[in-house]
């Protein structure tokens, strides 16, 4: 059974990627990944300039969702360059370490097509194996009252601006759950020139309050949620992405990935790649390993002998039962 | 493939109980709750409105829950002018623990507000029949804090060190640390000890370990000092937190890459040596470097 596969020309070695946001600060942290047996890792958000977060508390659970407002801070490029440049450089084969090292998503934001143009030209020299452009984290909706990923041209407009500054790099563009029509937002960005599709962002925003103190929890008040609760948004979206872009653009599927059949589920809507985060709360670094035996496991006794099949068997299985689509119009 | 999942990790107000003030910076409050914390474990405190941070669980026994804290931030100043009566916010108990054998030696070096999670560790640990010698060490005598409680304990013999000389040993509580790991064969081998120190050596466990919880330098001079001398030790170390559960990213130490909430804050010596910042430098809640001055 082989769980490794090659998108846009990057190897991976299991579908299991480190979602960005979570841990993600440093190069310590995505060798710490790698380790632990993610086929690749994604930085926090990175930002052209400093960005200050929110105050406490940012992030609080229970079992059923999480909700975040960390308000995506970041110390700025000299900071990025510095760790992802120890990152590149890291070749574990030289040393004791026993993992080599995995392909390198950056993700960066910024406020404007100017400003993720500035971050993307900061970070290409430096040669991550990916981008991804945050266009959906519900910060924005604090920073300049909505998301870029609501909005096809401020999608196009942005894309357009960033793919000029990374040469053949592959992109892709998280987009947020927050829309209609997630489909065509993701065509759209296609057009623009997205390599790739990575959904879905955090939903909402949630909010929670204390009883005694009648107070919102969260310092901001509101935050994105994510955990257990999101992953039939997350498959209900990348189904749609898969069909609206009729399964030639890869998508990192994350959202409520919490075991190997979570990820699994995820590839059957149309993932090709799987993003894991919420899940490593109280956790550590060892659970991608776990989670890929597991995927390995479920795929040998189905005798799925190679782990992109997976990708979008949802929607053959409907065109073999003669049953076409899975968006509302066509239910 | 068992499942993986989330746990409650909302914070809930509860009602301050009891504020003592220890020194003219120090305050202590006393919750009603228990959270089956033990010794080195944290809590996430918050005050509604304003901010939450980290800090280490003063006293849980079962009954009550105590915090001790120095009014050295904006939280903790906003903190030390609340009354009894007045809500705090409560999550965890996080992180790792302090552990110790039946009968062991304990050497527990305290700096500052340090004092407090180490007389928690003592007083569970004059349960399981340990003798300790307790070394507090502070700038001067009224930074000093429970030496009261700690003369309390039995089989525990409390050493001072003050930076001016005020009281106790003038000088650093290293300096005491390594007067007492000097006689420490000749104590090992104490009639008083000898039975319970057989029973360790048949099990080849260590028969003395110290335990450090204080200012990054003071416990970066411990480490050197234990890893020098083979001696088995923990500490308590501090990194910036936000959730406290092993999701930010924010308490990753270089160049291991785990994450002091939950492969911490109490980590074992063999660790510690490796965590090559330790005692260098820290990063802010940007992922900013800040250097120590040494």
């Amino acid at each position: 059974m082989n769980l490794s596969q090659t998108v846009l020309g990057i190897e991976f070695k299991n579908p299991l990627v480190l979602a960005s946001g979570i841990w993600g600060i440093t190069a310590s942290s995505w060798k710490e990944v790698a380790r632990g047996g993610a086929g690749a890792v994604t930085t926090k958000s990175l930002w052209p300039h400093e960005h200050k977060g929110n105050p406490n508390p940012t992030i609080v659970s229970t079992e059923h969702w999480m909700l975040n407002a960390v308000g995506v801070p970041d110390a700025g490029p000299a900071k990025s360059r510095e760790e992802i440049g120890e990152y590149m450089k890291w070749n574990p084969a030289e040393g004791p370490e026993l993992s080599r090292r995995v392909p390198l998503i950056a993700n960066i934001i910024g406020l404007s097509a100017e400003e993720f143009a500035a971050i993307a030209r900061e970070i290409a020299p430096l040669k991550p194996d990916a981008f991804e452009v945050n266009l959906s984290t519900p910060t924005f909706l604090k920073l300049r009252g909505k998301l870029f990923a609501e909005d096809e041209k401020e999608v196009a407009d942005i894309l357009g601006a960033v793919k000029k500054e990374i040469g053949g790099i592959p992109m892709f563009v998280k987009l947020t759950p927050n829309v209609a029509n997630i489909g065509e937002i993701a065509a759209a960005a296609v057009r623009a020139g997205a390599d790739g599709i990575t959904a879905i962002n955090t939903l909402g925003p949630g909010m929670a309050i204390d009883l005694k103190s009648r107070m919102p929890i969260l310092a901001a008040h509101k935050g994105g949620l994510s955990g257990p609760a999101l992953k039939p948004i997350a498959v209900r979206c990348i189904a749609e992405i898969y069909e609206a872009t009729e399964g030639k653009v890869p998508i990192i599927g994350t959202g409520g990935v919490f075991t190997a059949e979570d990820a699994i589920e995820l590839m059957l809507a149309g993932a090709s790649l799987v993003g894991i985060g919420t899940a490593l709360a109280d956790h550590g670094a060892s659970l991608f390993g776990e989670i890929a035996k597991g995927m390995e496991t479920w795929c040998t006794s189905e005798g799925v002998r190679d782990v992109s099949a997976l990708t979008g068997a949802m929607h053959r299985e409907l065109i073999k039962r003669g049953m076409k689509g899975t968006s509302m119009k066509h239910s | 493939m068992p499942a993986i999942s989330l746990e409650d990790r909302l914070p809930k107000t509860h009602r301050i109980a009891k504020i003592v003030r220890e020194t003219e910076h120090v305050k202590t409050f006393t919750f009603n709750l228990s959270l089956g914390a033990r010794p080195g474990q944290f809590i996430m405190v918050w005050l509604p409105g304003k901010d939450e941070v980290p800090m280490s669980v003063a006293m849980d026994d079962g009954k009550q829950l105590k915090i001790t804290f120095f009014d050295v931030g904006d939280l903790t100043q906003e903190l030390f002018r609340l009354t009894e009566g007045d809500l705090v916010g409560i999550r965890g108990p996080f992180g790792t623990q302090y552990a110790w054998n039946k009968g062991q030696h304990l050497i527990l070096v305290a700096g500052g507000y340090g004092a407090a999670p180490m007389y928690f560790v003592a007083n569970e640990a004059v349960k399981d029949n340990c003798t300790i010698d307790f070394v507090v060490g502070a700038r001067g005598k009224e930074h000093l804090l429970y030496l009261k409680e700690i003369e309390g304990l039995k089989n525990t013999t409390l050493h001072v060190a003050t930076d001016d000389g005020s009281v106790g040993h003038k000088g650093y509580n290293t300096e005491v640390l390594e007067m007492l790991l000097e006689g420490e064969k000749r104590l090992a081998t104490s009639d008083k000890r000898l039975e319970e120190n057989k029973v360790l050596a048949a099990n080849r466990l260590p028969l003395t370990a110290v335990f450090a919880c204080g200012p990054e330098m003071m416990m970066k001079r411990i480490s050197d000092i234990c890893a020098e001398r083979r001696v088995d030790c923990s500490m308590s170390l501090e990194r910036y937190m936000k959730c406290g559960y092993g999701v930010c990213g924010n308490c990753v130490v270089d160049p291991l890459g785990i994450r002091l909430c939950m492969d911490g804050p109490v980590v074992k010596n063999e660790i510690v040596q490796k965590i090559a910042e330790f005692g260098k430098y820290h990063r802010d809640d940007l992922g900013k470097k800040h250097y120590f001055r040494s």
